[in-house]
């Protein structure tokens, strides 16, 4: 049975970790940039699963199981504000959004 | 490799039987509702109506493919696969029945059993919205975003009961493997009473899943995402031909899916009298007890009006969740007691 | 065996993931992320995390990615056209920067280059994790549960109609 170098999980976790920067930097979409954060975090999950299984250690999985419950607050909250935004500037692009206030 | 095709052999089994029951379903669910409304049900092809299913199956394979307008025609075309494959997946981890010898060799009556059965099913649930909210969205017609807008909403919102009124089940059983779960509920209290989950200690827990099962599945009362009075069809409205086939062979999937779940969880699977001996008479009484909640579905449909949705939505919310949390609860203090 | 699993899923999830940014409308990026975390599943398997693989789906793809889809519908939301950036040169510099952090990780993934992930270990069954929640990490899962609460009374609070 072959096995898989740690380090291509990681490359994987990596390149999964930049596309979701890019996703936050470029795009202006309030949820698209959500989205780009939750790639973030799994991306993060991922390295911290390889580890866990690499070090046979459980510390790593329930952080994932953590994270997991942080993301799921976030988007909650996050669409919260993105309907909110919607609601009163008709537009999701996150430069209108400016004032600090409604 | 002996493995491989003996599991491929009970994947073909498994699959031909649930096909040809649900096609079967739909016709038994006409009969009854006939019945209970004072007529006849199909009748006209085959004796008793029997060539039924295989006459709309004709149908739908060679009525045209209508498709609307759309934005997203591929969305349109997955959309319905999306919604019939996480139900037919569900079928994997269910135990019709223990095991058996056969030529020297255990056969088990079911496809597989895996230590993360129950938590499978939930994932596949939740993959089961996507099919609905899709199908609403690709449509590019109002009645059928509405109708996917509602059901994600309904969805979510009784996933949380149906999740949380099987943790008693899991506290009392110890395992989240379904066979597992059915062999802790063989033998009986005082030589009488069934040791099923339903009798003790989980009769709310049973009745908070049934309830919320309904609503999973979009059946009456609960089938605001395809009330035909107000929302023509729902999420369907737009879809004709094999793809509508593959919803409605979802739907009743699904339905079969939950009540085959119930039995296991609640009702002792293959539990009775005579079943450790016999395991095929096991999956008789499998289908028996799973048949009692298929006929509770239908009786449901030809018996209650629609609720409305923010009725529905209070009742989820307000009533069943309370009372799942309070299941917890109930569940863990009996475990630290008993 | 392993290794073409590997290879599928990791760029299932790749491809995938380049489709979040690059698709016009944000129901498109929703469903490369689906993919995604379809992929990610895949590799939490091969990792032996079971528990978490189902978990991966049933929160993420279950719960959370439902949520931004009942979002989307529920603003009609269409694709975005292409209009006029406040600071155009901001954009073009983000790219560059992103690169350098690429640059960086593959720097830090390199200092475990030769060394073989065991295969077919399964530290994460649903007991073990289960136990350890319950135990070592007892105080940090309680305080999720507050961080949840506090989540759901923001989110009730902000997507409260006003005038009521």
């Amino acid at each position: 049975m072959t096995t898989i170098p740690i380090s291509w999980y990681l490359a994987v976790a990596a390149v999964l970790f930049t596309i979701g920067t890019v996703t936050v930097f470029v795009k202006r979409n309030a949820i698209v940039m959500l989205l780009g954060i939750e790639l973030m975090l799994n991306a993060a999950n991922l390295t911290l699963v390889t580890f866990s299984s690499y070090f046979r250690e459980l510390a790593g999985q329930i952080m994932v199981f953590f994270v997991m419950v942080v993301a799921a607050a976030e988007a909650a909250v996050g669409l919260a504000i993105v309907v909110l935004l919607f609601r009163h500037r008709e537009t999701l692009n996150v430069d209108e959004a400016q004032l600090l206030k409604l | 490799m002996g493995l491989i095709v003996e599991a491929a052999i009970k994947i073909v089994i498994v699959f031909g039987v649930v096909l040809t029951f649900l096609a079967y379903l739909a016709l038994f669910e006409r009969k009854i509702l006939g019945w209970i409304q004072l007529r006849y049900g199909p009748n006209r092809v085959g004796p008793w109506g029997l060539l039924q299913p295989l006459a709309d199956l004709l149908k739908f394979l060679f009525k045209e493919d209508v498709r609307p307008t759309t934005p997203n025609p591929i969305l349109f075309s997955v959309a319905p696969i999306l919604s019939l494959v996480p139900a037919l997946m569900t079928y994997a981890v269910i135990p019709f029945g223990d095991r058996f010898v056969l030529f020297g060799r255990e056969i088990t009556l079911y496809i597989t059993s895996v230590n993360v059965g129950l938590l499978y099913l939930f994932a596949l649930s939740g993959l089961g919205v996507y099919g609905i909210v899709l199908a609403g969205w690709a449509s590019n017609s109002k009645y059928s975003l509405l109708g996917g807008l509602r059901s994600a909403a309904q969805m979510i919102s009784y996933e949380l009961t149906l999740t949380l009124s099987v943790v008693g089940v899991l506290i009392q059983a110890g395992s989240l493997d379904l066979v597992e779960i059915v062999r802790a509920q063989s033998g009986t209290y005082w030589g009488i009473l069934p040791k099923w989950h339903v009798f003790w200690y989980q009769p709310l827990g049973f009745l908070l899943f049934f309830i919320a099962a309904i609503a999973e599945t979009n059946r009456v009362p609960f089938d605001l995402p395809e009330a035909e009075t107000e929302l023509v069809a729902g999420y369907h409205t737009e879809y004709s031909a094999t793809k509508f086939a593959m919803f409605y062979v979802a739907e009743y999937a699904n339905i079969l899916a939950v009540s085959a779940l119930a039995t296991t969880l609640f009702l002792g699977g293959w539990n009775g009298p005579g079943a450790a001996r016999a395991p095929l008479l096991g999956v008789v009484y499998f289908a028996a007890k799973t048949a009692v909640f298929l006929f509770i579905y239908i009786w449901l449909r030809a018996t209650l009006p629609r609720f409305r949705y923010d009725q529905l939505m209070r009742f989820g919310w307000k009533v069943l969740l309370p009372l799942a949390f309070a299941n917890v609860v109930f569940s863990s203090a009996m475990a630290l007691v008993g | 065996m392993e290794r073409a699993l590997f290879l599928i899923f990791a760029l299932t999830a790749i491809v995938a993931a380049f489709n979040v940014p690059l698709r016009r409308h944000p129901l498109h990026s929703v469903l490369a992320l689906l993919v995604v975390l379809g992929a990610l599943t895949g590799l939490y398997v091969l990792l032996g995390a079971y528990f978490l693989a189902v978990i991966q789906v049933v929160i993420y793809a279950g719960a959370i990615l439902v949520l931004f889809l009942f979002v989307i519908m529920l603003l009609n939301l269409r694709a975005e056209e292409a209009r006029l950036e406040r600071r155009p040169l901001l954009r073009w510099l983000a790219l560059p920067f992103a690169a350098l952090l690429g640059v960086e990780i593959a720097y830090l993934v390199r200092l475990f280059e030769e060394n073989p992930v065991p295969s077919g270990t399964s530290v994460g069954v649903t007991e073990s994790i289960g136990r350890e929640l319950f135990t070592t990490y007892l105080l940090p899962f309680e305080l999720t549960s507050i961080l949840i609460l506090i989540a759901l009374v923001g989110a009730v609070v902000l997507a409260r109609r006003e005038g009521r």
